[in-house]
């Protein structure tokens, strides 16, 4: 029975997504329960110096797709690679990113293993040989337990900054293999034109681990930066709620919420944002929320665990001064 | 060009959920239920596309769902769509977005229609999940792009330039047509279909498929298998600091360090 864990190591540029090392956490327990060990598998052109930086966060063996043909992401090809490396690996569970491209690779690949998929997990466990994924629904509503049998392939996706990073090891290798996946007409018929880089130097809300946020209370794209000043001290990102988005104070780029993006930061503060559900769906994960608020009963401090009944035009540039002066020590 | 939409009927995103005792699901009665609002963008898409082109020959929109979705149905047809198929059987009741795919990628080869173009929200907002559309262009085998937020159909019909975002970018890529797209917001922005519209929809023709059209279907859920569900844990209940503004902001702070050990 295999009892192998797979981990699929995404990256643009030579660069590893961060949250690569929080699935190399995962499959370290998962292994420690199956008795298998970790592998992983990368896709690119000209990375297999990446294969060290996965061995010291404890992959044994890692598989490389090294091909001119991988040099940018296109959905086909490397469904077919993954495909590859997973019919050489024969894992019984691969660990994949919930971001843009991991739910693309996953539900393909996972159509094609006709695996057993669950998509952007908030924990995952195994119980004998079943996998036990856990997903928010319904907005964030519910929290469903799916059980993958043990008789397929098992596929998650686990959404960033739930789990911590594997520690990397000083020293530690991984025996590489190769794969080559041989394209059809049919998966080149998809070709990358461009890659426009949306954050100029900012944080994208989906990685940081600090989000400050501003509702439609800031009025302005001015007066923005009160919140873009807080959010650079923290070493943050900043968000907005739709609302603000709508009326042009910030780009959709950086919507949180059922419409925008799906964040769960170590702290989340929001600024002026009273917590409309759709709202709420794409920030309840967050570890830590503060909510500032001039409005006591705003629905946002249900879910608070620190809450500031306040003008956040008086509080939020004291807040900035007072962070500066503790992280400047 | 005949296009193709794939919609679901969902839970209305302000609609209050509720658990059943048992744990096996969500309470539906009185529930209510809506045409998914990402679904609803790949509707409106392929009725721009007829309005600004001149070959647009047929909208039909696949769903997947019981009786009820029938109201979803209705909401595309009387935005525009021309016809409806609508797969419908208990057999096919399942939240494995997998086995959706193939059950609606089945219904599409049977169709005699060929398809250049299909469209399907980016995710449904039950479960979060959008494994749908991507799983459905990998059993049809065709290219996908996913979270569309720019699109250009060359005048011939052959071929589009489409944006998607990504974490911290946006991609642009080309692709030959038939392809699958899956729609963000902001791409379009829905109509409200009118009254008479909605009159008129009823005329419109509506297929309907079972079990009995798509043998073998059911035999392919794949092993995926519903637990438990139960509400979000709960959140510790929220510390209100109070003093004047300069005290509230030293507070704040020393307790994000101290005790919950963020900064």
């Amino acid at each position: 029975m295999a009892s192998n864990i797979l981990v699929y190591v995404e990256q643009r540029g030579g660069n590893i997504y961060p949250a690569t090392f929080q699935l190399m956490h995962v499959a370290a327990e998962l292994a420690s329960k199956t008795g298998g060990q970790v592998e992983a598998c990368v896709i690119g052109s000209g990375i297999a110096g990446l294969a060290d930086k996965i061995a010291a966060c404890g992959a044994k063996k890692v598989y490389l797709a090294d091909d001119a043909e991988f040099e940018s992401y296109r959905v086909m090809p490397y469904a077919s690679a993954l495909s590859a490396a997973i019919d050489a690996a024969s894992p019984k569970t691969v660990l994949m990113p919930t971001t843009a491209l991991g739910r693309d690779l996953a539900s393909r690949v996972g159509a094609r293993k006709r695996a057993a998929l669950v998509i952007d997990c908030t924990e995952v466990d195994a119980d004998g040989e079943d996998l036990i994924a856990t997903t928010p629904m319904y907005c964030g509503k519910v929290s469903s337990k799916f059980r993958l049998t043990g008789d397929r392939l098992q596929m998650v996706t686990i959404r960033s900054n739930v789990y911590p990073a594997a520690e990397p090891a000083d020293g530690a290798t991984a025996e590489t293999v190769s794969v080559a996946a041989a394209l059809r007409a049919e998966d080149t018929r998809l070709s990358l034109k461009e890659i426009v880089s949306t954050t100029s130097g900012v944080k994208d809300v989906t990685e940081a681990d600090i989000v400050v946020s501003g509702g439609r209370a800031l009025k302005s794209e001015e007066n923005f930066k009160i919140i873009c000043d807080l959010a650079e001290v923290l070493d943050g990102a900043v968000g907005a709620s739709r609302a603000a988005c709508d009326a042009g104070y910030q780009p959709h780029t950086r919507q949180v919420g059922l419409t925008g993006k799906v964040v769960t930061p170590a702290m989340y503060i929001a600024c002026g944002i009273d917590g409309a559900i759709q709202h709420l769906a794409g920030m309840r994960g967050s570890k830590v929320i503060v909510a500032v608020n001039t409005k006591a009963e705003a629905p946002i401090f249900k879910l608070a665990n620190y809450g500031c009944v306040i003008d956040l035009f008086v509080l939020v540039p004291l807040l900035t001064q007072e962070f500066k002066k503790l992280l400047e020590r | 060009m005949n296009i193709l939409t794939v919609i679901k009927q969902v839970p209305d995103s302000n609609a209050a959920i509720k658990v059943k005792g048992d744990a096996s699901g969500i309470e539906t009665a009185g529930l209510k239920q809506v045409c998914d609002p990402f679904d609803e963008f790949g509707v409106e898409l392929a009725i721009q596309l007829r309005e600004k082109r001149g070959d647009v020959e047929d909208i039909a929109v696949i769903c997947l769902g019981g009786d009820k979705a029938s109201e979803a149905m209705r909401t595309a047809l009387a935005m525009g769509a021309d016809r409806a198929i609508h797969i419908n059987d208990p057999k096919f009741e399942s939240m494995n977005e997998l086995f959706a795919a193939y059950t609606i990628a089945e219904a599409i080869k049977k169709d005699e229609q060929n398809y250049d173009l299909i469209v399907c929200g980016k995710y449904n907002i039950d479960l979060d999940s959008g494994a749908v559309g991507p799983a459905l262009a990998e059993f049809l085998d065709w290219p996908h792009v996913g979270a569309v937020t720019g699109l250009e159909i060359a005048d011939d019909g052959k071929s589009f330039t489409a944006r998607r975002r990504i974490e911290g970018a946006e991609e642009i890529v080309e692709c030959t047509l038939p392809a699958l797209l899956t729609i963000e917001k902001g791409l379009v922005e829905p109509r409200y279909p009118s009254l008479p519209n909605l009159m008129k929809a009823k005329k419109k023709p509506v297929q309907v498929l079972t079990s009995a059209e798509l043998p073998g279907v059911e035999a392919s859920t794949a092993g995926t298998h519903l637990d438990s569900m139960t509400p979000p844990p709960p959140r510790p209940e929220c510390k209100m600091i109070e003093g004047e503004p300069e005290e509230m902001a030293r507070e704040l702070v020393r307790l994000l360090r101290e005790e919950a050990k963020v900064v």
